[in-house]
């Protein structure tokens, strides 16, 4: 099969517009969450959200009118301009900006998202209702449609390749580097835009979430705690909102027009757990069997590993059968890994969290450096795992692994490794 | 420019991006300013709602330039 590199990176996260700006404060411990102050939450059990820093765009912050026309944002709900922001950073990154038909028919795009317009969704449903049907804009739904993020963007890049999107609740944003690295492997595509964009922050995302019970709901008043996996005073997840993009190329496509090339992608395993929609079965066989499968696909030994990007979303069952089926999956080798959940600083990004966690193992490997997972302050099991507490921590970082795991009992990993000849 | 004029410039300005300068009379929304055909919907969608009336689809559809906006809202305008 043909090898496929990654060579370009783009990310709009509550740390920041930005890889860099993303990265330093990763590194940093920062924490991207606050209280919400968008919309009514005084009757909502969960109030606190890791928003993307909007601003002038100076400093790391997120300015719209930088990304995409004000008279298109006011078209699509916040998931396709995220998308946009993060998947032009990424081409500019890649200097990848196909102008021929080759290129162009070569360049395809599988952005992803969890849910897609669902802010829109609900606002228009109550304009339905008082005002009537007349209301309805004609961008109600291509602004909605959770393909239209790709959409978007291969209309704004000229990208004419497959043009396609994942929906997988949270594990949208690995399933789409992953089966966009397979169509270059198998030679559809040279160059794939590929990630996922969620904005989920809004009173009706909320609501929904805190019905499944999914949400942390016990840290309202100190928000930078809120998110803490694998601590033993964890109660739930954090919502977050972003984008992460890379840029996925054929790697002598890569080599020969002189492309920085970040790492390789080498490993995909994908798992369903016929089990149930919300919760993953106690022995965590389904995000076993998907690392187990990146692993054989990679031609790699579970002792071949450095460093892990948890899924570890600080939900109390999810953490530890995680941990479980990655102690079981290493073995005797678990002392010499390290295991974070970056999600403890950017909260949970659902169907774009797949997409900035490949970027950050991506990053581990390029730098040398694992992230922290911060609030870690008591473990609620013992392990061998270094999971990283706190404090992010130089070390030799040549394979990474990020897990997703979605609603539906839906579970992918990526593998990403440094590249050699 | 009439008062109706203003306001039909100013929702035109505002829909579609363009400088205010290019909204004049003759300017056709999809062949001057850029519009498209879901452009052209939201737009007597805009004049609906700004001047109280309904503009029926037949109507609608002579509606191609800013001046022919102007000159509908100004018989029909019922706000």
């Amino acid at each position: 099969m043909r090898r496929v590199v990654v060579t370009g990176l783009g990310m709009l996260t509550p740390l920041g517009c930005g890889v860099d700006a993303t990265w330093a404060r990763i590194l940093a411990g920062d924490s991207g969450c606050k209280k919400i102050d968008t919309f009514e939450v005084s009757d909502l059990p969960s109030q606190v959200a890791c928003y993307i820093p909007r601003g002038d765009g100076s400093g790391g912050t997120f300015n719209p009118d930088q990304w995409m026309e004000p008279k298109d944002q006011r078209k699509v709900d916040d998931f396709i301009l995220y998308a946009m922001c993060a998947a032009k950073q990424a081409l500019d990154d890649a200097d990848w900006h196909p102008k021929s038909d080759e290129d162009q028919f070569a360049t395809g795009t599988m952005i992803g998202s969890g849910i897609g317009g669902l802010t829109g969704i609900a606002e228009t449903a109550v304009l339905l209702k008082e005002r009537g049907p007349r209301r309805i804009s004609p961008f109600f739904i291509p602004g909605r449609l959770i393909n239209l993020a790709s959409g978007y963007v291969s209309i704004e890049h000229g990208l004419k390749g497959p043009n396609h999107a994942v929906v997988t609740a949270c594990s949208t944003g690995a399933h789409a580097v992953g089966d966009a690295a397979r169509l270059i492997a198998l030679g559809d595509a040279e160059v794939m835009v590929a990630g996922g964009a969620e904005s989920p922050i809004s009173r009706i995302g909320i609501a929904g979430f805190c019905a499944a019970r999914a949400l942390s709901t016990g840290f309202n008043d100190t928000p930078q705690k809120a998110s803490r996996p694998y601590d033993k005073d964890r109660d739930g997840f954090v919502m977050g909102e972003g984008a992460g993009v890379l840029v996925l190329e054929e790697y002598e496509h890569a080599k020969r027009r002189g492309a920085k090339i970040y790492a390789e992608v080498t490993g995909y395993g994908l798992s369903g757990d016929a089990f149930h929609i919300t919760s993953p079965p106690p022995d965590g066989n389904g995000g076993f069997r998907s690392m187990s499968m990146a692993l054989k696909r990679a031609g790699l030994a579970a002792s071949d590993l450095d460093y892990i990007n948890a899924h570890g979303t600080s939900t109390q069952v999810g953490d530890e059968i995680e941990l479980g089926a990655v102690e079981r999956l290493l073995g005797n080798a678990a002392s010499k890994v390290s295991m974070s959940s970056t999600k403890s600083a950017t909260g949970h990004l659902l169907g774009a969290a797949g997409a900035i966690e490949a970027i950050f193992a991506v990053l581990a490997i390029r730098d040398n450096v694992v992230p922290p997972t911060i609030n870690l302050d008591n473990p609620s099991v013992q392990t061998a795992i270094d999971l990283v507490p706190h404090t992010s921590r130089k070390r030799d970082v040549n394979v990474a692994l990020s897990n997703s795991f979605g609603f539906g009992g839906t579970n992918a990993s990526v593998i990403v490794q440094r590249v050699t000849n | 420019m009439s008062e109706i004029g203003e306001r039909v410039k100013k929702i035109v300005v505002e829909h579609l991006g363009v400088e205010p300068e290019k909204v004049v009379d003759s300017a056709s929304f999809i062949d001057d300013l850029g519009a498209d055909s879901l452009d052209t919907v939201e737009l007597v969608m805009a004049f609906e709602e700004e001047f109280g009336c309904e503009i029926p689809d037949d109507a609608a559809e002579t509606i191609l330039t800013v001046g022919d906006a102007t000159k509908f809202l100004e018989k029909n305008a019922k706000s």
